[in-house]
């Protein structure tokens, strides 16, 4: 698939922001006043900016607010009024907070819950997608929500809970890869069914439909070279775990505490830039992509 | 809305001939040609005349070689449109119910004025039908020609898809799926046909004919006995001319 900017910025920022909401909504770290103050600027600019990015893909943003219709059937409508009602709520909560310095614990449950139900909406935005078979399996979900409240508790401050939950993303992200990598191979799906000529013999692209490129080869024929893959895995491991989960078994200081967010989210970056630069479309299996 | 409906009236749909289709395109250049100012937003072409043009079509012809593991390689021209599926993945996805399919014919349709451009649909749909327009940034696919189909103004011998009408090997078939009789159900159940990525559970309207059995050589004997030599052992005259010319130098 290719990696738009747009969504990767959105699934990134809004992420984390909402991880850090969850956090907030249920009282760690208990802030009240301006650091309140300081902590809702943060989680909304993170939140909002990242749903903002992924309004400028859109070819119509102008007719945006119709995708609030469809929740019978549509994830993505699902995640839109989530996240609006997560943000509702949670202002509502942080209000109490930085006004009135009192915490209404039951408001920010239910924004705590809105916040994740937003991040797990959008990773069944892709799970649901039989289409790409890297992303159509439980771990999407898993993965996505690991990664929100982890980078959420280390912008939290909540240092003890950021590592035990660390750890565990890091272990969901080996998984995700590991099983990623034979999807495609496993789901069934391949050149043979998608021209359903496989009993007549061995199919093999002969002519493309067209000699230039296309909006299908341009959004779900992007590939990698697997020797860049590997080396951008290593190094979205090392920024979004290691170096976090090291400073962490350091004594606290706040420069290294800074450091340790900033790696985690460049590390995010680049783990949510190879979900999509490495997610095979079967459509591409027309095109000779990937033909076995 | 974007739920699908439980069944519809009528499910019509393209039966296309694998064993027919000669891979002309003609059914891409009147497909684009009718849709281009027809229903919806015109196909866009970007740097038409340029190094790189690129457009959106609704239609597109692949060619696949297909080796058996004895005898000789086929070559098999792959016409490829939306499906109209039952269970079509593509209407579900999307936000804004844009996206969906008619409860009278089963046809798989987008307004336009309602689409956002998120392009889901798209990333939903196995078999690349959908196109996102590059000039007015909603999605485009086929309409079954709704246009001409249902158009009391055309010739009753035009109201069929453009693909169906203007294909010169009769490749494509026009019909109604919910009815046993029609040529498209016969033609499917005659010549055995077949849904593309049965296992994405899409359950296309559309069918394809997969291609005949090839003739083997052996089969194709019937001018074979016209080639063998017409006199292994010359007689008479001949054998008297062959003899002497035998004889000269450089003769055998």
């Amino acid at each position: 698939m290719h990696p738009a900017p747009s969504v990767i910025i959105f699934s990134t920022m809004s992420g984390i922001g909402f991880g850090l909401l969850v956090w907030l909504g249920l009282g760690h770290p208990g802030v009240t006043g301006f650091s309140a103050f300081v902590f809702f600027v943060v989680a909304y600019l993170l939140a909002v900016g990242g749903l903002i990015a992924s309004a400028t893909h859109l070819g119509h943003p102008e007719r945006a607010l119709k995708a609030f219709t469809q929740w019978r059937s549509s994830w993505l409508s699902r995640e839109g009024i989530c996240a609006v009602a997560a943000l509702i709520v949670m202002a509502i909560y942080g209000m109490g907070l930085v006004f009135f310095g009192s915490r209404w614990g039951f408001i920010g449950l239910i924004g705590a819950v809105l916040s994740l139900g937003t991040v797990f909406t959008t990773a069944m935005i892709y799970t649901q997608l039989k289409t790409v078979p890297r992303w159509n399996h439980y771990t999407t979900p898993a993965m996505f929500l690991a990664f929100c409240v982890s980078g959420g508790a280390l912008l939290a401050g909540q240092w003890s809970e950021a590592f035990w939950l660390l750890l565990l993303t890091a272990a969901l992200q080996v998984l995700v890869w590991v099983r990623g990598d034979t999807a495609l191979a496993q789901s069934g799906t391949n050149l043979a069914t998608a021209t359903g000529l496989g009993n007549m013999g061995g199919v093999r692209p002969f002519e493309a439909p067209h000699t230039g490129p296309n909006y299908l080869l341009r959004e779900f024929a992007f590939q990698i070279g697997r020797k860049h893959a590997q080396t951008l895995r290593i190094i979205a491991f090392v920024l979004a775990f290691v170096l976090p989960l090291l400073i962490i078994l350091l004594p606290f200081n706040h420069f290294l505490a800074g450091v340790a967010v900033i790696s985690h989210i460049a590390g995010v970056f680049a783990s949510r830039w190879l979900f999509f630069a490495q997610a095979e479309h079967v459509v591409g299996l027309y095109y000779g992509a990937r033909s076995v | 809305m974007t739920t699908l409906p439980t069944s519809t009236q009528k499910k019509l749909g393209l039966v296309i001939d694998l064993d027919t289709c000669v891979g002309c395109h003609a059914c891409v250049v009147s497909c684009k040609g009718w849709n281009t100012e027809n229903y919806g937003a015109p196909l866009s072409d970007q740097d038409p005349y340029g190094a790189v043009p690129s457009g959106t079509f609704l239609n597109r012809v692949h060619s696949y070689e297909v080796q058996p593991e004895q005898g000789q390689a086929a070559l098999v021209h792959f016409p490829k449109s939306c499906l109209h599926c039952e269970d079509a993945p593509c209407v579900t996805v999307c936000p804004t119910g844009a996206s969906y399919k008619r409860v009278e014919d089963g046809i798989v349709l987008v307004n336009e004025s309602d689409c956002i451009g998120c392009g889901l649909c798209a990333w939903a749909c196995p078999y690349g039908a959908r196109e996102m327009d590059a000039e007015e940034k909603v999605m485009k696919k086929c309409t079954l020609c709704v246009d001409r189909i249902y158009n009391e103004n055309l010739p009753e011998v035009d109201r069929v898809p453009a693909c169906v009408r203007t294909c010169p090997a009769g490749a494509r078939h026009f019909g109604d799926f919910a009815d046993p009789e029609s040529n498209v159900s016969i033609l499917t159940a005659e010549r055995g046909g077949m849904d593309l990525m049965p296992e994405q559970g899409t359950k296309p309207v559309n069918k394809y004919l997969p291609p005949r059995e090839r003739d083997r050589s052996e089969d194709v004997d019937i001018l074979a006995p016209f080639l063998d030599p017409v006199a292994s052992e010359p007689k008479g005259f001949m054998g008297w001319l062959d003899k002497a010319l035998s004889t000269m130098p450089g003769g055998q």
